[in-house]
This record gives C-alpha cells, structure tokens and sequence, in this order.
C-alpha cells in the first residue's frame, strides 16, 4: 500500500474516532452499555464527593477495600502484556506479532483503570498534584507509593507511545522503524516485571502486616498476573476472532494456553508454600490467615470466598494443563474465564483486606463493600473496557488495512 | 434535593433501558445519562461549596495553592494562619486562635505509662477528645484503653471495647495512642512528606498537604492514626479555640490525623490533656533531655518496655510498672 499524501497526524486521529463510532448494532449496544455503566459509576462518586469516604465501607481499621483490591489485581493484568511483547519483539515470533498491539491496548485499559482506582481511593483527589514532582513534595525513593506513582505511569506511557508509533507509521503506510522503537521495547519489558514487583512492594514493606510482610509476595503476584492476564487477553483474542474478520492464528492460543498453564501452576506451588507456613505452626502473625481461611469468633465473611477463588484457581488450572476437550474452545474458555476469575478474587478482597484484619491492636471487624464502592468500580470497569475497544479497534483497522 | 436529583437520573435511566428503539436514540439517551452523573458529580462539589462569598472564596484559592508547612517561611505561615482563622469566622462564625509555635530547642518530648497505676476511668480519653476537637459523629479517639488479664502484656490481647464499671480486680490496664516512633513506618510511607518527624520528636501530619491516601495508616503497627471518612462533626460550645496549625486546628474531610502529644499545649510548657486529666497519676510525659525531668526518672529507676519493640521502631512512649 502506497503512502497517501493527505495523511496526517491529524487524519490519524480523525479517522481513529470516525473508525469508534461506526460499527454494527450490537457494538452499538455495547458501547451503549459501556456508557451507562460510566454514567453509574459517575452517580455513586458524587456522593462520595460530597460526603466523602464514609459512604464507602471502609473504616480506621480496614482503612483500604474493594477500590485498591481492583487496583491491585489490574496491575497484574497490565504487567501481563510483557508475556506478549516478550515473544513478539525479542523473539521475532510472527504469530505473536499479529497480535501484540492487542495485548498493549489491553495494559492500557488496565492501566487507566489503576490510575482511575487510585484516584477514587484518595481521600483528597484535589490534592492530587502534591505528588507532582517540582510543583509537589515527591517523597523518593523513600515512599514506596511514591515508586508506585512513578512506574504505573512510566509504563502506561510506554505502552501508550510504542504502539502509537507503530500504528501511526502503518497508516502511513510505511513500515516501522525498529531501530526506533527497539530501545523503548525493551525498557517496557523490564518495566513491567517493575510495576508489578514495586506494587507488591508497596504491601511487602510493612513490618506492621504480617500477612503482607512476606518475600513471596513480589514473584506470586508475577505468577498470578501472567496466568490471569493471558487467560484475560485469549478470551479477548476469541472474541476479536468470532467477532470480526481479523483471524487469529489457532497457535496463539497454544503458546498462550502455555505460558497460563505454567504461570497457575507456579502461583499455585506459591499459594501451597504460604499455607504451609501459615498453618503448620501458626504464630501470632498467621491471624490474619487464619481469619481469612476460617474466619475468627463469627467474623468470618471472606472464608467462602476465598474457598471459592482457590477451588475455582485449581480446577481451572486442572482443565488447562489437561486439556480435556482436545483443544475445545468451549472448554479452554470458560476455563480461562473461571481462572480470570479466581485469581481476581484472590489476589484483590483476598489480599489486601485479610492484611488489615486484625488492627495491629488485635481487633476483629468485617468489611463489606457499599453501593457507592461496587457502583464506582462498575464506572471504572466501564472505563477501562471503553478503553480497550476503542484502541484495539482502531489498531485492528489500521493493521488489516496495512496486512493488505 | 439530593433525593430529586437521585430519582432524575433514575428514571433517565430507565428511560435509555426501556426505549432501545433506534441506535441514535441510544446514543442519545447513554449520552444524557453520562452528562446527568457529570452534572450530579458537578453539583455535590458546588454544594459542598454552599453559597460562599466572594471573600470566602478567594481565601479557599490562596488556601489550596499554599505550600507544605515545611517549606513555608514564618511569614506564609502568618498569612495562612490568617486565612484560617477568617475562614473559621466565615465558615462556622467562630473566633480560633491557630498557632504556629515552633519548637524548643534542646527539647524532645517523651512519654510513660504506669500499667500498675491506671485504673481504667478513660478520662483521659475524654480529656483528648475535648482538646483536640476530634469529630463526635464517628466517635473518633486517639487513645485506646485495653482491659488485660494477668499475665500478658501484649495490648493486642486485651479487651478495648469494655463498658462496665472500673477498676475490675485481677485486671488491669494499658494505653495505646501514637507513640511518636523515633523511626516511624507512617513517615516513610508518605508519598507526600505530609507527615514528619518535628526537631522536638513530635510526629506531625500537614492536614492540608496530605491527599489521603492512607498509606501511612496500613504502615502504621499501633494504630495510631485517624482518617476524616466524612465531614467532622463538633458542637460548637465544645470547640477548643485555642489551636495550632499541626494540632487541633479543623480538619478537612479525606485527611489524616493523630495524636501530636497535644502539641498546642506541649510547645507553650504545659502538659498534654491526657496526662493532665489522668486521676491516677499513671501518666508521665516530660523533655527526655532534661536530665531532672520526671521521665528521665521512670527511665532510670523503673522497670520499662515498649511495645513490638522486635519491629525497630523505637517509640517515645514507655510502660512501666510500680
């Protein structure tokens, strides 16, 4: 395809938003959805803007809930994109480098879905640019949140901007520059291994949880993210697959049922380890465990759901590894979809409010999400999906256009 | 009229659910729905506002472009303090004088508590909650009492939540507040170098730098640290008005707070309400460098211990025992 004179940084916009907004009914329907959801999302934060916190259910004692349980889950969905660019850009692997630009769409979703996590979190949003360095305070390299702000960030640049350019040179109709973007490939695949090591860390380095205070934390929260993150990407991939006319090539999936396969198992071996150490000769500092997996004096809300996520994880990965279908699609998908699942339930509730149960003074109280949480964080989701779709589209458009 | 509003963006709502007749009217209605939570979201802002005066208004600029108190010279500490204290005039139609005493040199506050003396009233409970203005709606309270039975030391395996007559026999009791840890977790935390360590030892919180973001709360292992969930709420007759910009000044909604050794009183010589309202006499605090100090004696001729002391924070805060 020859290069058209009357392309531009400017047509390139246009034409990615003309692309969004044409599409048959039932995408209609669905970026309709996707805008209610937002609308609620919207809804249940102006009340926490007015009232602030207190409509959520959170408290001194479990001071972070559902908000930075998602957030913590996602960055392991973002970081995941790394288990495609890997393959895609070290190892020239042409199968995975038809689809490569889907996986960074999808870190970018998952991204502004972090950022967008944090911020309804904070109880000063306004406050926000306190933490922009030069005009703020920026407490580095003490504060690990501090790090935290400066690698999501990086990385959802990163993962913005390679992409951009390739995309950009394609509907130029020329071919990318890899001497160009090499460098940036490169830094964005140790970045990712960053975001999710330094979020961990955020957890790991307080002495204060004993349940978070735990060197395992950094590597499981990899090995849950590359299994989750590419269960999430081949359910997106059978849909792009089924649902328009860029083709995905049947090995994609093999190789990424692969990398799931080993990643769960790994996460799994970890989660085994954890319980051995918690429950073999419990200590004081095996409370927090042993309120999530059995529950204290009554207290036990999280006890089914964190049996739920773990049965769901091991089954999941039982049908992964075995295959049982012979590569039925209609039995790695669901089963790709049930592991999503689990690890979420996990690695978000299961993580992050057993930390602070007990107060460091001992005491015992539930948390339970309020309409306003669960409302924003359908807002958020909404978001993020808007996100995804709006760039993967644009970048299928681009391509297939290219490819001929 | 926030009901009215709830139902508006209800029923259009129900509206787009109901009439998926066309694709345009689709669009149409999500994007309705989208403007009528962006208006709502809008609106709860304006109304937190309430009608403000154009004065009002201009002092909540200047406000929330001002620096971190660190950073501030004395003179833009004046000028804030100004604006504070006009906008508690503006706001709440009251007269607070707001501090900003810096600290003294050769001073650094230390604190001890006498586990055999104290009986368990919580009247310095009460004493603090007046002092520091803290929010009556949530109940907020810096110090924790904790009923404990012989043989533990452990506040974490005593009782705080017991409401009987004191002192019980066989039991006894321990206090729990911050305790200004010489290398505290919270500071570290911050992403914002909202709290820190003042030269006097007295671990502070800028309320107005602060974006709450809690950290500094998971970060914390004695609970010692507060969030504003909502709006607090204080009687107005009840309101302590003398005050200072890192102690018992009003706090915004969505910040954190703590104990700050009631650093209004502590930095004009006088002794924190707890230790002055404890009826026992189980509370000692005093200048750990002045050699003829009262804590300087529970130091040396009592038996002390602080609590995790596995952790490595180093608190200023000591339990003895008679």
């Amino acid at each position: 395809m020859k290069a058209v004179p009357d392309k531009n940084l400017k047509t390139f916009f246009v034409d990615a938003i003309r692309w969004n907004l044409k599409g048959s009914i039932p995408f209609q329907i669905f970026r309709v959805l996707l805008l209610i959801g937002m609308g609620i999302g919207i809804y249940a934060y102006s009340f926490q803007a007015r009232h602030g916190l207190s409509v959520t259910g959170m408290t001194d004692i479990v001071s972070w809930g559902f908000y930075i349980s998602n957030f913590t889950f996602l960055v392991g969905v973002a970081a995941a994109a790394v288990m495609l660019i890997l393959p895609a850009y070290m190892f020239h692997d042409p199968d995975f480098h038809r689809v490569v630009l889907i996986g960074e769409g999808v870190a970018v979703g998952a991204l502004v879905m972090c950022l967008s996590f944090i911020v309804v979190d904070m109880g000063g949003p306004l406050q926000a640019w306190h933490l922009i360095p030069g005009i703020g305070l920026f407490n580095f390299p003490s504060s690990i949140l501090a790090w935290d702000v400066l690698v999501l960030n990086g990385y959802l640049l990163l993962n913005a901007l390679v992409p951009a350019y390739i995309l950009y040179s394609h509907y130029m109709g020329r071919k990318a520059d890899e001497r160009k973007y090499r460098p940036f490939v490169f830094l964005s695949i140790f970045w990712a291994f960053s975001i999710h090591m330094v979020t961990a860390f955020l957890y790991q380095g307080l002495p204060a949880r004993p349940f978070w205070n735990n060197p395992l934390m950094g590597p499981r929260f990899l090995a849950s993210a590359f299994a989750a993150g590419p269960a999430l990407i081949t359910l997106i991939l059978a849909v792009i697959h089924s649902a328009t006319s860029y083709k995905i090539d049947p090995k994609v999936f093999n190789k990424l049922r692969m990398i799931i396969v080993i990643s769960a198992i790994i996460n799994l071996l970890m989660l085994f380890s954890e319980i051995f150490k918690e429950f073999y000769f419990p200590t004081h500092h095996s409370i927090s465990a042993i309120y999530l997996f059995f529950g204290i004096d009554g207290h036990n809300s999280l006890v089914p759901w964190i049996w739920t996520s773990v049965s769901v994880n091991l089954a999941a990965t039982l049908v992964l590894a075995f295959n049982p279908g012979k590569n039925n699609p209609k039995v790695l998908l669901p089963a790709c979809g049930f592991l999503f699942v689990a690890v979420w339930m996990e690695k978000g509730i299961g993580l992050i409010v057993p930390g602070l149960i007990p107060s460091p003074l001992g005491e015992i109280v539930d948390y339970l999400p309020t309409w306003v949480e669960l409302g924003v964080t359908l807002g958020i989701l909404s978001l993020g999906i808007t996100v995804v779709t709006w760039l993967v589209r644009t970048a299928l458009i681009i391509e297939q256009r290219y490819e001929e | 009229m926030s009901s009215q509003k709830k139902d508006e963006a209800k029923t259009i709502i129900e509206d787009v659910l109901e009439k998926p007749s066309s694709r345009r009217m689709f669009l149409k209605g999500a994007s309705i729905a989208a403007a009528a939570g962006s208006a709502a979201l809008a609106a709860s802002y304006m109304s937190a506002a309430d009608p403000a005066s154009a004065g009002e208004l201009k002092l909540r600029w200047q406000e929330y472009f001002k620096k971190n108190y660190r950073l501030m010279s004395q003179e833009e500490k004046d000028e804030t303090v100004t604006r504070l204290e006009r906008l508690a005039k503006f706001q709440d139609n009251m007269d607070v004088q707001i501090g900003t005493e810096p600290p003294t040199e050769k001073v650094l506050f230390g604190y001890a508590f006498n586990i055999t003396r104290c009986e368990g009233f919580m009247e310095c409970v009460t004493a603090c909650v007046k002092e520091n203005n803290l929010d009556r709606k949530t109940n907020t309270q810096y110090i924790r009492i904790f009923e404990m039975e012989p043989g533990q030391l452990d506040p974490s395996t005593g009782d705080g939540q017991y409401y009987h007559k004191v002192p019980v026999d066989d039991k006894f009791y321990m206090g729990v507040q911050c305790f200004h840890c010489e290398n505290a977790p919270c500071i570290k935390a911050c992403p914002t170098k909202a709290t820190w360590k003042e030269p006097d030892g007295i671990v502070v919180v800028d309320y107005n730098w602060c974006i709450g973001c809690r950290y500094c709360q998971a970060a914390c292992p004695y609970y010692g640290r507060r969030f504003n969930w909502g709006k607090g709420e204080v009687p107005k007759e009840e309101i302590t008005t003398k005050q200072h910009y890192l102690g018992n000044r009003k706090r915004p909604m969505g910040k954190m707070e703590k104990c700050t050794f009631c650093i209004q009183r502590t930095r004009k010589g006088k002794l924190p309400a707890c230790v002055e309202a404890c009826p026992t006499g189980a509370r000692v605090f005093g200048n750990l460098l002045d050699p003829d100090s009262e804590i300087r004696y529970v130091l040396k001729h009592k038996k002390v211990f602080r609590m995790k002391e596995e952790i490595g924070t180093q608190p200023k805060f000591w339990y003895f025992i008679d």
